[in-house]
């Protein structure tokens, strides 16, 4: 072994190929065949992709850094279904660019909390978590109040989506700004087309309690609204594979 | 510093100053009135900033040819500085977010100020900031003195380390505006990960082109482990942060990958960033430093080369570990796990070869405070090895993920192993680089060793105790077959934990404010020393320093 080595430790070139060889490997025989077993992500045909208010207030969450504490991956073990609600399937973050499955639970999992509170709740919450939960260390977020959503660009940000694989339509990007506002304005013009190009199931209301005005509470509690609400395949599936 | 730049080397920096002022300016045109315009702004200033100092000197003569005949040091001595500042920024912003997590309300009712967009400060400011500034400073040190060759030349080194530190500027200003990828460890957007790109491929042409002049036949085992370094982090870099920009003149871009495929991508990088930087590059540390200041040579080459080929070959296989019982198939859960436990064969040959590098020189560890740094790290290099392979096993993860246990590992890694050589061993460079006997003061770094220690010790141990009572509450049941306790149960009863973690923090922090104190003191005295004695010409150290030959 020593004499092989020796020859390598020599060659400045003939190191530098061995190191890219051998640390090639390991994610070359773990990465690239998630990409072509179709068995790795499940089929669910009926499943939406996020609307721009949705995109938006994911961007947000991301923004905020809320990766941090909470996951968005309830794993196949007794307690966690119990806690959380069905465990979570591969095909439910098909259009997470990036997952935010996270890896730190200083708060829940909030995979499911789509629908569990409502959007007052949300709202008095992440305005001062302390209002409504004495016991939380959550950051207050007021500044998603007082901040206006920018929806301008969300054409351009629905487009990006689809350079990545995310099927939308053009009708959708070209709406985009417009269907931002509607969602949380359906009284408003705007409002019409909404639920064409996303589903009758989409929800239509002021998230924030005033429908004149867009902000990025609106965006964020609509993205937490439908969060494992893309689609019913994790309670349409058997739960086989708890504690395996 | 810069009149002993040439001619031509000064034309070529103001040069790329100049394109960069452009570049900044496009941004700034390009982004205007948001994070992106700003970041322009930002590298306009620093152009300028590095730009005026060099225009000073400029037509300063061409430097005289006798310091082509000594190593080229500039850099490693600029790069310790930065080192030990990002250290008390880091861990200053770490002891910061530690309060908030036992005093939310310790706080302002500002964006920049919350804790998630501190916290990856805190993690890029220590990991990138004190650990890259330390990595490329001990790198260009050991590489010159290993292969008895000049740097090749004395641009490209500061092109790196000042490219370097502007992505770390970039990176922390931007969480801070809330520009972020949202992928742990490799949050920085777009722009900035390419600009690291190209910093990354001249330090890579660096390294290359210092090895091709080299006078001794091998490349010493340190050196494998800063290019180990050096392309594996190119390679996990690039793939993980494969993304499409919204335009150019915004910010935000979304990930090529997405779901189960980008879930292991990542973890795949933050597990081998932890391993290539927080690692392999503390390795080559180790293995020149420990023997260096031991006075012994390495214990064995053997297990040199074991455990180098093992950590890079095994290591990458380690990163669904992140990802037990989650909706990655199981079979690459299965994979990483088994490769997680073998790697503790590799990572126990490096931490024992350490130790028995010491063997005849434990009196010096008792009574020398720099290598007593050293030594604790290659423990703790040991410990958390071992934890990290027992975390991986499936069972045990069920408990650990997803609670400060997790938290817990990393620190005694981070603090224990990686923050501890490299005090270590910029211990051991100052007074080389200055030329002088001594730090400024040994009772300081005492000081220093103790409190690391002690904060160390404590933080690990909070969230020890917090990871596993954690972990136990949330999949308790009472007889009746219900959970036993609600979440903000779990969460009360961290409170004491993340109160003692804070406090294990600010020991740490304050003993980096002491080593930081004492090395800047070191340089003063040795200018002062300097003037006195008259002028003073840097030592010529061809053929004066030792070379170590790998386990011979």
């Amino acid at each position: 072994m020593s004499e092989f080595h020796r020859k390598i430790e020599r060659n400045t070139m003939r190191f530098v190929l061995a190191i890219i060889v051998v640390a090639s490997i390991g994610g070359i025989v773990e990465i690239a065949p998630l990409f072509t077993i179709k068995s790795t992500v499940e089929a669910a045909p009926n499943m939406r992709v996020y609307t721009p208010l949705e995109l938006a207030g994911r961007s947000i969450y991301m923004r905020e850094g809320c990766y941090a504490c909470h996951s968005q991956m309830i794993r196949t073990l007794r307690d966690e279904v119990e806690r959380y609600g069905p465990y979570s399937l591969a095909v439910e973050s098909q259009y997470d660019h990036p997952m935010l499955w996270g890896s730190k639970r200083t708060g829940p999992d909030i995979a499911r909390v789509g629908e569990k509170y409502s959007d007052a709740w949300h709202v008095a919450h992440l305005y001062n978590p302390r209002d409504v939960v004495p016991e939380s260390v959550m950051p207050a977020y007021r500044w998603l109040l007082r901040n206006e959503l920018r929806i301008d660009d969300l054409p351009g940000h629905l487009r990006a989506m689809r350079d990545v694989g995310v099927p939308y339509t053009d009708a959708m990007i070209e709406n985009a700004a417009k269907d931002a506002f509607g969602q949380a304005a359906p009284e408003s013009d705007a409002a019409v087309g909404v639920t064409e190009r996303y589903g009758a199931a989409t929800h239509m209301r002021a998230f924030d309690g005033n429908a004149g005005r867009l902000t990025e509470m609106d965006a964020l509690v609509a993205y937490l609204q439908i969060m494992g609400k893309l689609t019913d395949a994790a309670q349409k599936t058997e739960q086989t594979k708890i504690g395996e | 510093m810069i009149a002993r730049l040439t001619v031509a080397e000064r034309q070529s920096a103001l040069l790329i100053l100049i394109v960069m002022s452009f570049l900044g300016l496009a941004m700034a045109a390009a982004g205007r009135g948001t994070p992106f315009g700003l970041h322009g702004f930002l590298v306009i200033a620093a152009s300028i900033g590095v730009g005026l100092p060099l225009l000073r000197k400029f037509y300063a003569p061409e430097p005289d040819p006798a310091q082509f005949e000594q190593y080229y040091d500039d850099p490693t001595k600029v790069g310790i500085v930065l080192a030990m500042l990002w250290a008390i920024a880091g861990m200053f912003v770490g002891v910061w977010v530690a309060a908030l997590l036992a005093w939310p309300d310790l706080t302002i009712d500002a964006a920049w100020a919350s804790f998630g967009r501190l916290r990856p400060i805190h993690t890029s400011g220590v990991i990138f900031g004190f650990g890259g500034n330390a990595l490329i400073a001990t790198s260009f040190h050991v590489l010159q003195r290993t292969s008895r060759a000049r740097l090749p030349d004395q641009l490209s080194p500061w092109f790196v380390l000042l490219g370097y530190n502007l992505f770390c500027v970039v990176a922390a200003t931007g969480y801070m505006m809330g520009v972020t990828q949202s992928k742990e460890y490799a949050e920085p957007e777009w722009y900035a990960d390419i600009w690291l790109v190209i910093v990354w491929v001249v330090y890579f042409l660096i390294y290359i082109r210092t090895l091709a002049r080299r006078k001794e036949p091998h490349i010493y085992v340190a050196n494998w482990y800063y290019m180990a370094f050096i392309l594996v982090v190119a390679i996990l870099h690039i793939v993980n942060n494969l993304a499409v920009p919204v335009s150019f003149g915004d910010f935000k871009s979304y990930s090529a990958f997405s779901g189960v495929q980008d879930a292991m991508t990542q973890w795949w990088y933050g597990h081998n960033a932890v391993a290539f930087f927080l690692t392999a590059g503390f390795l080559g540390m180790l293995y020149y430093y420990l023997p260096k200041r031991a006075g012994r040579p390495i214990f064995s080459y053997r297990l040199s080369i074991i455990s180098f080929w093992g950590i890079t070959f095994m290591y990458m296989w380690a990163g669904s570990h992140h990802l037990h019982y989650t909706a990655l198939p199981q079979w690459v859960q299965t994979l990483g796990m088994t490769f997680s436990i073998v790697l503790l064969v590799p990572s126990w040959a490096s931490a024992g070869n350490a130790l028995a590098t010491l063997n005849g020189a434990w009196h010096k560890v008792r009574d020398d405070a720099t290598l007593r740094f050293m030594m604790v790290a290659a423990v703790f290099y040991g410990i958390s090895t071992f934890e990290g392979s027992f975390m991986a096993i499936r069972a045990v993860n069920s408990l650990s993920h997803y609670t400060d246990w997790t938290v817990g590992h990393v620190h005694a890694g981070a603090l224990g192993w990686v923050a501890m050589i490299t005090f270590g061993s910029i211990y051991a460079l100052v007074p080389w680089m200055w030329k002088r006997e001594t730090m400024y003061s040994a009772r300081l770094i005492e000081v220093h060793f103790w409190l690391a220690l002690a904060g160390t010790v404590v933080y690990v141990f909070a969230m020890w105790n917090s990871g596993i009572i954690q972990g136990l509450m949330w999949r308790t049941y009472t007889d009746s077959g219900t959970l036993a306790y609600s979440f903000i149960d779990s969460l009360v009863a961290m409170h004491p934990y993340y109160i003692a973690r804070a406090f294990g923090g600010l020991l740490f922090l304050l003993g980096a404010i002491v080593g930081t104190y004492n090395v800047l003191m070191t340089i003063r005295v040795a200018k002062r020393e300097r003037a006195q004695s008259g002028g003073g010409t840097d030592v010529p150290s061809y053929g004066r320093d030792p070379v170590l030959q790998a386990g011979e």
